[in-house]
């Protein structure tokens, strides 16, 4: 799922300043799930920008208000109505959402709550990891499930680089574990090491201009 | 007197850009400066314009400075990142080059590598600022640096803008004033009026402007450029006249010449590019008395 993380609290607030009503935007989806902006964390963020616009440098009108999703039209009917009451909006869904909001109410500003991550999947509670770029080209078959374009730090696609430490981490970090090492392991383990002399050709890097997909089935209903 | 010098002090200035080969077989821009020897103040070479992978604008320079002639080197933000652009400002002024084209990003998609990793770390006014801070004897990291250059920079401008483009195109231009530009290169120009409309709002600049005037080879590149070159817009007065001249080249050399007397007194200097009709360039330098 998307990861995304909240703002420092100064940031939010210099966003804030001037504006007298603002609606905040929970998301029930991703954001919710990764406890960043679901309505919990609306009325904790709410409760923190009351106490601190209280006086300084004017009171602020701030209401909560959380749809299941804001990267789809389906859930904005309520949502829609409530926009026009207010100076601003200050949205806590990644950025997908935050435009889709935007797109819809272009006379509002709309400010994002949350610095949009990556994609990544739950280690545990509140502990989110990043594996996967969308690159839009997927290897992960040849590679044993791990996704060099992410883990890698030079995303190489004929690894390892030269650069292992000793005890197998990335010269960039040591922290970080080298996702080729991982890879060779991967594959050894499932008796597919052939795949390691396999050359890759450099990628298609697909990141240019804005992606779309319509799937084939439906293309027919948009069709002009 | 140099390409600087003569910019500087209010003379007109002919320039012609010569596209680097898709090898390392110079021979072909060797002939062709020959032809423009003294009939050109400076030879503007591009870096992988288009997208389209060739020699580097660097190696070039350095032939041409070495045959006794002044280039322009190119630089884009594309394929670079900033270590590699500021390594490569100073390159170009270790081996006692000076003038400068900095110029925004051509994306690789429009060009023959169209999968490659586009770089973009840094845009046209950090590659501005950039040059600026390396001739302050800084790297963009603020480490001092040893040994200063010294650079006569230049960057483009939009010279077709009209209404609210115009507006911000004045804006840019101050801007990259400020960040260290010292002169302005247009895109091809086809049509008067809005590039007068410009050089009158850049005026209180104070920056020399040089016009650029592609000749056109065919109806079809004519087209060809108005579709996917971004900037060119040629008018179908232009294309008309073309279509209806039996003998193209001669048409062309008329049209670039009307473009480039009509844009003489509006202009500290002209560009030429040429794109296969090099050997033209005399022809035309003639008809427009530069």
């Amino acid at each position: 799922m998307i990861v995304a993380e909240r703002k420092p609290f100064e940031e939010i607030k210099e966003m804030l300043k001037g504006y007298g009503k603002v609606l905040n935007v929970g998301c029930g989806g991703c954001t919710s799930i990764c406890l960043s902006g679901g309505q919990k964390e609306v009325d904790l963020l709410n409760g923190e920008l009351r106490d601190v616009f209280k006086v300084n440098p004017a009171p602020l009108r701030i209401d909560g208000f959380t749809i299941e999703r804001q990267c789809n039209g389906d859930f904005y009917s309520d949502l829609d109505e409530m926009v026009p009451g207010y100076d601003a909006v200050l949205s806590m869904a990644c950025g997908a959402g935050v435009q889709f909001l935007a797109e819809r109410h272009p006379e509002r500003p709309v400010f994002p709550a949350l610095n949009t991550l990556f994609v990544g999947a739950d280690r545990d509670i509140g502990w989110y990891e990043e594996n996967c770029r969308s690159c839009g080209d997927c290897v992960l078959g040849e590679m044993g499930g791990i996704c060099p374009v992410t883990r890698c730090a030079k995303s190489i696609l004929n690894g390892p680089c030269g650069g292992t430490s000793l005890d197998g981490k990335c010269e960039v970090s040591k922290d970080t574990p080298c996702a080729w090492y991982e890879i060779y392991d991967r594959l050894k383990k499932q008796g597919r090491l052939d795949l390691i002399l396999k050359i890759k050709p450099a990628r298609e890097w697909k990141n240019q201009t804005r992606k779309n997909l319509i799937h084939e089935s439906f293309k027919k209903r948009y069709a002009k | 007197m140099t390409f600087k010098e003569r910019l500087e002090s209010g003379k007109f200035v002919a320039v012609v850009e010569l596209q680097p080969p898709k090898g390392n077989d110079l021979s072909e821009i060797y002939d062709w400066v020959e032809l423009l020897r003294g009939r050109v103040d400076t030879i503007s070479i591009p870096d992988l314009q288009h997208g389209i992978m060739r020699l580097g604008s660097l190696s070039v320079c350095v032939q041409l400075q070495g045959r006794g002639l002044e280039s322009i080197f190119n630089l884009s933000c594309s394929n670079r990142n900033r270590l590699a652009l500021q390594s490569e400002l100073l390159n170009v002024s270790a081996l006692g080059l000076s003038n400068l084209l900095l110029l925004e990003s051509d994306p690789p998609s429009v060009g023959d590598h169209f999968d490659a990793k586009p770089v973009n770390d840094l845009d046209g006014t950090g590659l501005l600022e950039a040059a600026q801070r390396l001739q302050e004897g800084f790297d963009l990291a603020g480490n001092e640096l040893k040994g200063k250059p010294r650079f006569f920079v230049g960057a483009p401008v939009n010279a077709m803008a009209k209404g609210q483009d115009l507006e911000r195109e004045i804006a840019e231009m101050e801007k990259k004033v400020r960040l260290g530009a010292q002169f302005f290169v247009t895109q091809s120009i086809y049509e008067i009026g809005p590039f007068e409309q410009m050089v009158k709002r850049a005026a209180p600049l104070h920056v020399p402007i040089i016009a650029s005037v592609t000749l056109l080879k065919s109806v079809g590149m004519a087209r060809y450029m108005n579709q996917h070159v971004h900037g060119a817009f040629i008018p179908d007065a232009i294309i008309d006249r073309l279509m209806k001249a039996s003998d193209k080249q001669r048409a062309s050399i008329e049209i670039a010449g009307d473009l480039i007397t009509a844009l003489k007194p509006l202009c500290q200097g002209i560009q030429i590019i040429p794109i296969g009709w090099e050997r033209q360039i005399p022809a035309l330098l003639d008809r427009v008395g530069v």
